[in-house]
């Protein structure tokens, strides 16, 4: 049966920011979709207000529309577009959401659309608690048994049917407080007593403990003919208690026998039929007790999830496309295995690799965060790593994160492994290292699974790692054989120096002069047993290698690794975009990168993929095996971050050509002395400046420069370390707040430069060929500089810098670019005060504005980039037409306005006592993603950007106002309007009195700090939901901890939150354009069209 | 640790650990691609004679247990794995691999590129090769010698290998449906449970018995097995067969079943490059036009290009009821005008997914129909 011919149109929904729970996964799997419905001739119009996705590139899609998720908006595209089909299954619970609220509005009927890949019923019936509980027994299947309790009597009536231990739940405290295990009776008591004092509802949850199961997910497709696969089996390192995403996860399950796993295939299966998934995939999540194999059905998601990007590429299976091709009629039968192409993809890969994913957490930037990890996603990212065995996959994952302290040491002083033994109860990040260090140190496998409860096999291999680091440590001589052996198990090159006590060059040395080289397997579906016609491969230490010779010239462009803050999706749209561009010239495209969630790790992507993590020595490797089978023109390394950055003179050093900005010149713009020499010739300012490796000489550099200071180390992405410091009490600290993170050394010192109040802060990117420069965009700040420029808002074009700025700024741009030799792009950080330009930093690299340039203005800048690397000239591409004639200093009077507004993750950190963490913005980015509006006007963009992120402006309510000193004076307008609009106005004691003074009417509240036992304190109505709107500007160190309560509060409240009076005069406008009525909605497309014509009037 | 080599036929050697005993063995190498299941593939009876290589890299995780083996010994003439695991952890388990492969004299060889070989045996075909663990000093002529002087397994029948000796009988579970006769050609506990669950009283034959003495017993129908050997070998077992169809009373086979209901219609058998082994395989159900992932062992296949032939012996029209969507191979027989049915994979899926299931009952139906 062929695909369905009443589908000529389909709205498909994208995910929104990356949030942690959702990320760039949803950009891989949205882009396959909107591939295939537009190879099958079907219109496709696309939502999402993520700009930095490679799904919202205008080629991708017939309509593309960056506009916020909301049902409002998405009606008014339904409105103007009139699709036949929403697909809703491929932008995680985002889209799921949106396609519900939709339903549930009419609006699916009113525009009679038809929902595509799930049904509504199938939505209710899989997240509908006692519906999915029906489902599950009829399935053969168990849930966790549980009961409500008002009381102790029934309590005590419900454990009894329960048995210990069992987990106590309080009804709705905030962040699960009051929740605990007990073990035993009085532990209940104990608990249930606590319990139900603190909930408002006097009602504890009691539930079967299920803790330190072994947990699976499958993950399922069926067609509408009742076809039925299961893609990949997965099972979790960590047992349950520990979120999946937040687990080392292995594929395929290791250890259930064949009569275990068909009986969870079979529970699976009958599921997605009874949930009623009837043209798409879906996943399921399993939990079995290992003393009895009884198993109990966690939960199911009716949609393509964050696991099945990870199975698509742990097996080549393309969940997503299928999905997309279920959703419009075909069969699995029906469609072809892209990597076979001979076989249908109606059968269930089979691997003969494992494939570990290890999370990347960030709790560095959230200091005050818990660090135990539960049954909430904390991790911000993940790295898959690709092995012939498990021990070499786990390795290799590990350092794929690129941590310090994430690959397994082995230290020469052997501790007593007790107090590892106790941490390791509490799973947190930090749980792998303990186990390998306490078996190391003499733990026995039992002690490790009596602490852990994880599964005998997998401590094991680590215990065989173990093992093979000692008799490596203890061999007399190195040969072939030993080293041969060490590597099968996935130690790298710098593991196994150290154990030697001998450098990492001298250990690869070794091992090349022994001929010793991993080959390059590949993953293939099937375990070999028909051709794979895509090359996708991974190393491992083995006889035969399978990458065959190409007779292209290629380039290998590094990819930027785990997502983290400071560093995710907008450094793979850069790479995916460059090899787009080279593919089109003919180029072959070499990726390396380690993130499964990313679009550069899909097969289709470049020529030739591996999935290797990105260090020197797993690059150095793929690059020999490459350069073996054709002429390799060098490698791109400004596009992948940091990591990609980060690896550019270890590949000089090995004789690797470096493509673009040489890696003296990358170098010349972080070693701040070269900088500065750069900046004098140019005639140029930085705010006063000075290095430090110390205290002592921090405090000479602030003596000579004056308070107050910005302090970063060199060398980081995403402002790590980075510090506003305003008197000597701060820096005293700062030393030891920092130490443990290593970040500052003689080779990485600490800059100190002198704080500019008050100044705009601008972000330039632009592309040099060594002649010409092509400026992309400038951004304008909405946040004064001091708030990292990944976590602050920006507007493209400019709107309060002058014409006369903008030049000075692209003159100033263009003598960087010049000094520094840069050879395809450039970031430059300027701040702007007093009409006085500084540059505070340039990187010639890719820049996380990028994408948005690329959105705003229809500039693809890393495409240019890429040709520019190798070779071309700004001027052929502009005569192509790959860059406009003018560049983007100077935009049209007419041209939209672009905001970028960042996502902070702060509901997902409580602190240990079940608190949220500070929400307040400052020098280090914290954010992990970003959302863009676009209209004709500022206003209304930065309306739409507010809304995309998920905090929608209110049209009346009311608003709290507290402000520090210096900010008082500017926040007068601001709230006057506010007053002016209807807004009720709140205020402290002291911001009363100033707007009383100014004539502005509000009302005085009680402090946190302040507030008797009978009183409200603003954070009490914060919390209970009577404000609506939140200003609060930080101040001294008194006022911190009020305002940490009103902030934590607000973030807890879910409700929008202004700290800084920039972002509250910028918003203003939003304000008044919210009242107005709804959205209007343009695709990317269409704003491309108008463009052609402002630019030819 | 021991060196063992692997030494196929053509002439390649591959160097490992010894695995399992010390010893040599020689048979057909065939590759097995099911991540799960390793202990029903070492003791189904359809793997004699064949030197059995799993592509899955860690084998034994779960250890072994009496439950899930699916005959009382395991079957295969030499097993290579890439990671032998160091211990079992499973609830079930009894025994570790280890043990269970060293109690039953399997010589094997760990720690050799299995991909590699897969790849090899994949381009090439099937072919003889030794595993060689004993003695270090042999020359890799004389390990080739041995190798090439193993019978090949085109022309061979070795039922009368793994056949029962002498005929027993099983009860019937859940209430009476009637009576089969079942010819062992290497049968699987999986399917005699399948069998017997659903009311079968079974009587389980040597693979050399004779139609009349089926016949004594006054079946209500016949199964025929899985089992090892080239169907063409197998002249005796066909026309029995043949004499048994002629009753018209249901027939079902499974496997070598189904090849030798393909020579009983008077179709051909012929050998398949390298076989299907592996329990992801596609078969789609012409009749349904669902799609059924199987479980499939099977070196050789009945050769129908049409989906529709008349039997050239006169049983009349034979419908090619499944087929293989990798490589279109014929999976399964039906015919129209007399009861009998076959499939070329397993349903019995031990191991393997359970999608085909029904065709026990499809089998019962026919029996409570016939009667």
């Amino acid at each position: 049966m062929p695909k369905r011919q009443d589908i000529k149109s389909v709205l498909v929904i994208g995910s929104g920011p990356i949030v942690i729970g959702q990320a760039c996964e949803f950009d891989y799997s949205g882009t396959q979709a909107c591939r295939v419905l537009q190879e099958e001739g079907i219109r496709v119009i696309l939502v999402n207000s993520n700009p930095a996705t490679i799904m919202t590139d205008p080629d991708f899609a017939d309509a593309t529309y960056i506009e916020p998720i909301t049902p409002e908006v998405i009606e008014a595209i339904i409105e103007k577009e009139r699709p036949d089909a929403i697909l809703p299954t491929l932008g995680g619970q985002t889209a799921l959401n949106a396609a519900m609220a939709l339903f549930e509005r009419g609006s699916l009927d009113k525009y009679g659309v038809e929902l595509i890949g799930a049904n509504v019923a199938a939505i209710k019936a899989g997240e509908d608690r006692v519906e999915f509980k029906q489902v599950v027994l009829n399935a053969g299947a168990d849930v966790a048994i549980s009961a409500v309790a008002h009381n102790m009597d029934e309590v005590l009536a419900i454990a009894n049917d329960i048995g210990y231990p069992m987990v106590v739940r309080p009804s709705f405290t905030m962040g699960g407080l009051g929740s605990g295990f007990a073990y035993d009776e009085k532990d209940l008591i104990r608990i249930a007593s606590a319990g139900l004092q603190a909930s408002p509802t006097t009602e504890v949850l009691i539930e079967e403990s299920i803790t330190g199961w072994k947990e699976y997910e499958l993950e399922l497709m069926r067609d509408k003919n009742d076809n039925s696969v299961v893609v990949c089996s997965i099972e979790n390192f960590d047992p349950v208690g520990v979120h999946t995403g937040d687990s080392i996860t292995v594929a395929p399950a290791m250890t259930l026998t064949d009569r275990e796993y068909q009986n969870l295939r079979d529970i699976a299966i009958r599921i997605i039929r009874d949930v009623g998934v009837d043209t798409g995939g879906c996943n399921i999540q399993f939990a079995v007790d290992p003393k009895d194999g009884r198993v109990i059905v966690i939960e199911m998601n009716p949609r393509v999830s964050r696991s099945s990007a990870l199975a698509s590429k742990a097996t080549g299976f393309p969940i997503a496309k299928i999905a997309a091709k279920l959703a419009i009629g075909y069969t699995l039968d029906e469609i072809p295995n892209d990597i076979t192409m001979v076989t249908p993809a109606s059968f269930e890969p089979s691997l003969d690799y494992i494939v570990v994913k290890v999370p990347r957490f960030a709790f560095e930037k959230f200091p005050a965060a818990d660090p135990t990890l539960t049954t909430t996603m904390k991790s911000v990212g993940e790295a898959m790593a690709i092995g012939r065995t498990f021990s070499q996959a786990l390795q290799k994952a590990l350092r794929s994160l690129e941590k310090r302290g994430s690959s397994f040491v082995f230290p020469a002083i052997i501790q007593d492994p007790t107090d590892l033994l106790v941490a390791m109860t509490t799973p947190t990040e930090n749980r792998i290292g303990q186990v390998q260090q306490a078996l190391w140190f003499g733990a026995s496998a039992d002690e490790v699974f009596e602490a852990t409860k994880i599964d005998p096999w997998f401590i094991d291999q680590i215990v065989l790692i173990n093992e093979t680091a000692r008799w490596f440590l203890e061999l007399e001589a190195i040969d072939v054989d030993s080293l041969k052996k060490a590597k099968q198990h996935g130690f790298s090159d710098l593991q196994l120096a150290k154990l030697r006590n001998i450098s990492e060059q001298d250990l690869r040395n070794l091992r090349h002069s022994f001929g010793l080289r991993p080959v390059f397997k590949t993953v293939d579906t099937c375990a070999g047993e028909f051709p794979a016609q895509t090359p996708y491969h991974y190393s491992s230490y083995e006889q035969f290698t399978e990458v065959v010779p190409s007779n292209k010239k290629k380039v290998i462009i590094l990819g930027s690794g785990p997502n983290r803050i400071g560093q995710g999706i907008e450094f793979d749209y850069s790479c995916v975009h460059a090899t787009f561009a080279l593919r089109d010239i003919g180029i072959e495209t070499v990726m390396i990168n380690c993130n499964p969630e990313t679009v550069s790790t899909d097969y289709d992507t470049a020529d030739r993929l591996y999935f290797e993590p990105l260090t020197l020595e797993d690059v150095l490797e793929v690059i020999h095996a490459e350069s073996q089978t054709g002429e390799l023109l060098g490698v791109m390394v400004q596009l992948g971050g940091q990591t990609a950055l980060s690896l550019a003179n270890g590949l000089a050093a090995a004789g690797i050509p470096i493509l673009g900005t040489t890696p003296e010149n990358i170098d010349r713009a972080e070693e701040r002395g070269q900088f500065q020499s750069i900046l004098d010739a140019a005639g140029l300012l930085a705010p006063a400046n000075g290095m430090a490796t110390n205290l002592e000489d921090a405090t000479a550099v602030v003596e000579r420069i004056g308070f107050p200071v910005l302090v970063r180390p060199s060398f980081v992405l995403g402002g790590r370390g980075m510090e506003i410091v305003y008197d000597q009490n701060s820096l005293d600290g700062y030393f030891d707040r920092i130490a443990e993170h290593a970040l500052v050394d003689t080779a990485h010192p600490l800059l100190v430069d002198r704080f500019l109040e008050d100044a705009i802060e601008i972000d330039v990117d632009a592309i040099f060929d060594g002649h010409e420069l092509f400026i992309g965009g400038v951004m304008e700040h909405i946040e004064e500089a001091g708030i990292h420029s990944g976590d602050s808002s920006c507007t493209l074009p400019p709107i309060t810098l002058s014409r006369s700025q903008i030049n000075r700024v692209a003159a100033a741009t263009e003598q960087i670019a010049r000094g520094l030799n840069v050879i395809g792009l450039l970031n430059i950080q300027f701040a702007m005060a007093s009409d006085v330009l500084y540059v505070l930093e340039a990187n010639p690299r890719a820049s996380r504005t990028v994408p948005f340039v690329s959105k705003a203005l229809g500039i693809t800048l890393a495409k240019a980039a890429a040709r520019v690397m190798v070779g071309a000239k700004i001027s052929e591409l502009v005569v192509e037409g790959g860059l406009p004639s003018k560049d983007g200093r100077h935009l049209p009077s007419g041209t939209p306005i672009s905001v970028k507004e960042a996502v902070l993750p702060f509901k997902r950190f409580a602190t240990r006592d079940g608190r949220f963490v500070d929400s307040l913005l400052g020098p280090e980015m914290r954010s992990t993603g970003e959302v863009m509006g676009i209209d004709k006007d500022f206003p209304t963009a930065f309306a739409k950007a507010q809304a995309g992120s998920g905090s929608a402006l209110p049209t009346e309510g009311t608003v709290f106002i507290s402000v520090a000193d210096r900010d008082k004076p500017q926040s007068l307008l601001p709230v006057r309007r506010l007053a002016q609009l209807g807004f009720r106005i709140l205020a402290t004691q002291g911001t009363q009195a100033m707007l009383e003074r100014h004539g502005i009417k509000s009302e005085a509240v009680i402090k946190h700090s302040q507030a008797g036992e009978d009183q409200e304190s603003i954070v009490d109505m914060i919390t209970a939901g009577k404000v609506d709107v939140v200003v609060n500007t930080p101040s001294g160190a008194d006022a911190r901890i009020d305002g940490y309560e009103i902030r934590a509060a607000t973030t807890a409240a879910d409700k929008p939150i202004f700290t800084t009076v920039a972002q509250l005069s910028a918003a203003i406008g939003s304000f008044e354009v919210v009242r107005e009525g709804r959205f209007s909605v343009k695709p990317l497309q269409e704003y491309a069209l108008e463009r052609i014509e402002l630019i030819s009037e | 640790m021991h060196k063992a080599h692997l030494v196929l036929e053509d002439g390649s050697i591959f160097e490992g650990e010894r695995y399992g005993v010390a010893g040599v063995t020689v048979g057909e190498l065939v590759f097995a691609t099911g991540m799960t299941g390793y202990q029903e593939t070492l003791t189904d009876p359809s793997y004699a004679g064949q030197i059995v290589m799993q592509t899955f890299p860690h084998i034994g995780i779960t250890g072994t247990n009496e439950t899930d083996a699916e005959s009382s010994k395991v079957w295969v003439a030499g097993y290579i794995v890439r990671e032998p695991s160091r211990i079992a952890s499973n609830y079930r388990s009894e025994k570790t691999l280890d043990q269970n492969l060293i109690e039953n004299n399997i010589v094997g060889i760990s720690n050799v590129d299995t991909r590699a070989i897969t790849l090899h045996v994949r381009s090439l075909g099937a072919m003889r090769a030794g595993i060689f663990s004993a003695d270090e000093s042999m020359s890799s002529d004389e390990m080739l010698a041995l190798v090439r002087a193993a019978p090949e397994m085109k022309g061979q029948s070795l039922s009368g290998q793994v056949s029962t000796s002498k005929s027993y009988r099983i009860p019937g579970e859940n209430g009476h449906v009637g009576k089969v006769a079942v010819l062992d050609l290497g049968i699987k506990k999986s399917t005699l449970e399948h069998l017997a669950m659903r009311g079968l009283e079974i009587e389980v034959f040597p693979a050399d018995i004779s139609a009349a003495e089926i016949l004594a017993t006054s079946p209500d129908g016949f199964f025929f097995s899985n089992g090892p050997g080239d169907p063409e070998a197998s002249g005796n077992q066909v026309s029995m067969l043949r004499e048994l169809l002629a009753t018209k009373k249901p027939f079902f086979g499974i496997c070598f079943g189904n090849q030798l209901l393909g020579r009983a219609l008077g179709f051909d058998t012929y050998k398949l490059k390298f076989g299907h082994r592996g329990i992801n395989q596609p078969v789609i159900n012409n009749e349904t036009g669902r799609v059924e992932v199987t479980a499939h062992n099977h070196g050789f296949a009945v050769k129908l290009e049409s989906d529709s032939a008349e039997s050239p012996l006169g049983f009349g029209q034979v419908k090619v009821s499944h087929r293989g969507l990798n490589d279109q191979v014929v999976e399964g027989l039906e015919c129209v005008d007399i009861p009998a049915f076959s499939v070329q994979y397993h349903p019995e899926a031990a191991a393997g997914p359970h999608d085909s299931h029904y065709l026990f009952d499809k089998f019962i139906d026919a029996i409570k129909e016939s009667k």
